[in-house]
Parts: structure tokens; sequence; C-alpha cells
């Protein structure tokens, strides 16, 4: 926090949203964003950007066992050719979940998450108890996600950094052995690819 | 700080892909920031670093709550300061001008014809 500015605290929300739009009308004034394109990328971000992509890969891996393999040697060369929206990520790397090991993705500095596959990081990832609680004590923090994960199996937990995003490939429930890509899409949720929830 | 948000965020497949944002100055900041970065005003990386930055400085009590989107704002105000893009200055003129205006008034960027002082 900024110690200079305590007495500001009782109204922040205003304060930072009052700041935003001062910003926003400079930058317009500049001639270096404009309205419209904030607008559009607001609605790429909710329509097009999202976990979706990420659910895409993850039910066309379970279906495609060379797509799953060069998935798993090169996530970014992999998803490369679905062109996702979203450039910042680096290097994608995907971690399987097995019977062996149980995956969960962090980013312990600040944020950093693959939203072009992911979309928008929820709340509670960017929420410094998760950050930190994560990586000392996975398994408690993935039960009150309600997720258990027997003592029988590993948990990794990945740091994700500006420089490489990870996303999960969980485990193909057994109920959807026979279903196809888009019912095995439908079930995978945002918070299986992070890690803190099984596709069930 | 306990995770008490964490039972209350299980969001069901449906809610998959929306955004989270608590207020709609969030999401403008965030499209912003992105958008000056297609634009070339700064790379990625660079406030990437800035808000790594800033972030190493938050102090969560039980009277300042961590809010995310304020720090990504400093973070990027910051960054647009040291490169010379809106200086400090600047902004808290604007920020002056438009906290003198009438209540009630509809606060959205859009519609404001902009002053030029500087």
């Amino acid at each position: 926090m900024h110690d200079s500015h305590e007495h500001e605290h009782e109204h922040d929300h205003g304060d930072a949203a009052l700041r935003a739009e001062a910003l926003e009308a400079l930058l317009i004034d500049k001639g270096l964003v404009t309205p419209s394109a904030i607008d559009d990328l607001l609605e790429l971000f909710n329509e097009r950007v999202g976990p979706m992509n990420g659910a895409q890969v993850v039910a066309r891996a379970w279906h495609d066992p060379e797509f799953k393999a060069a998935l798993l040697d090169d996530a970014t060369q992999a998803i490369a050719p679905y062109r996702f929206v979203g450039g910042q990520i680096d290097r994608l790397v995907v971690v399987e979940n097995t019977d062996a090991v149980h995956n969960v993705v962090v980013c312990t500095l600040c944020s950093c998450y693959p939203w072009a596959v992911m979309g928008l990081p929820p709340k509670w990832y960017k929420d410094p108890a998760y950050r930190s609680r994560v990586v000392r004590e996975p398994r408690n923090v993935l039960r009150e996600f309600g997720t258990e994960i027997g003592p029988d199996r590993l948990i990794r937990v990945w740091d994700s950094s500006a420089e490489v995003r990870y996303m999960v490939l969980p485990q193909r429930p057994g109920r959807l052995r026979d279903a196809d890509e888009s019912a095995c899409m439908a079930a995978i949720t945002r918070n299986s690819l992070i890690g803190v929830e099984e596709v069930v | 700080m306990t995770l008490h948000e964490l039972d209350v965020s299980i969001a069901p497949p449906l809610r998959n892909g929306e955004l989270d944002f608590e207020a709609p100055w969030q999401g403008r900041v965030f499209a912003l920031a992105n958008s000056l970065c297609e634009r070339g005003v700064f790379a990625w990386s660079e406030f990437q670093a800035a808000l790594i930055d800033e972030l190493k400085t938050v102090k969560v009590t039980p009277d300042q709550p961590y809010t995310y989107y304020e720090h990504f704002l400093h973070a990027l105000v910051d960054l647009l300061d040291s490169k010379g893009v809106v200086s400090s200055g600047e902004l808290e003129r604007q920020i002056d001008r438009f906290a003198q205006r009438e209540h009630g008034h509809d606060h959205h960027p859009h519609v404001h014809a902009h002053s030029h002082q500087d």
C-alpha cells in the first residue's frame, strides 16, 4: 500500500475509478487509444477469449493421441494453429494429470495467467493468500475447493511467470469415455485447467 | 488472511469466461493497458515488470483489503509517467477537473469534450 495515501482509503473505489477515467481521457486526447478500441477489447475478453479455448484444446487432446503428445511436448507450437487471441504468452506448457500426479498452477509473483487459453484470471487467483498458501499447503487449499487428492498422488505446483505460463490437462473422467469433443468441452471447467478442480 | 473467497468462487461451467471485474473501471483499465501495448506505447514485459514491482509493496491488513486492480492502475500510471507519456502532474490536473463535475453527471469518458490546458 502507499503510505502517503492512507487518508484516501475510505474512498478507494471512487478514487481509483476517477483516476482510471482521467487516465483514459488523457490517453484519448493524446490519440493513443480510442474509446471504441477499449470497448472492442472488453467485448473480446468477454466473448471470444476465455477458458473455452483451453477446454477445446483439452477435449481434442482427450480424443487425439497425436495432438496430445504434441501438446505435452510443446504446447506453444501445438496451439499455434488455433490463433487464439492473447499474444502475451511467450511460452505455454501443458502439464498432464495422471493417477500418480495432480498438477496445480499459481503465479507467486503477481498473476501471470495464460488468458489466451483460460480467459481472465478469477479473483482468488490474484489473492495473496492463494498465491502463498497453494505452494506451502496445496492439499489443504485444494480441499477448500472441494477437491480431495488422495495421499498416493503427488501434487506438483507450477509457478507461472511472464515467460512461461502453465495449463493443466485434466484427467478424462470415466463417464466421458464415449463422449464426443463438444460434450467433453462442456464438462471442462476453468478451475480444472488451473488444477484446483478435477473434471467430474 | 484466510481463503474464504475460495468457497464462494467455485464457478459453475456456465460462468466460465466471464470477466471478474468488480467495477467497470477495472475492465476499462485492463483493456487500456492491453490497447496501449498493442499500439506499441510499451512492451507487455515492461508492464509486467512494473506490476510485479508494485505488487511486491502490498501489505494486506484487515482495514486495507487487497485490491488488485488499484495496484494494476498504479503500475500503469507509474509506467506511463516514467515513459513521459502521461506525467503525474498532468493526471492530477485531469482528476481535479473531473472531480469538480456535478454529481449525477455521466462519468463515462466517451461523452466528454476534453479541455486542453497543457
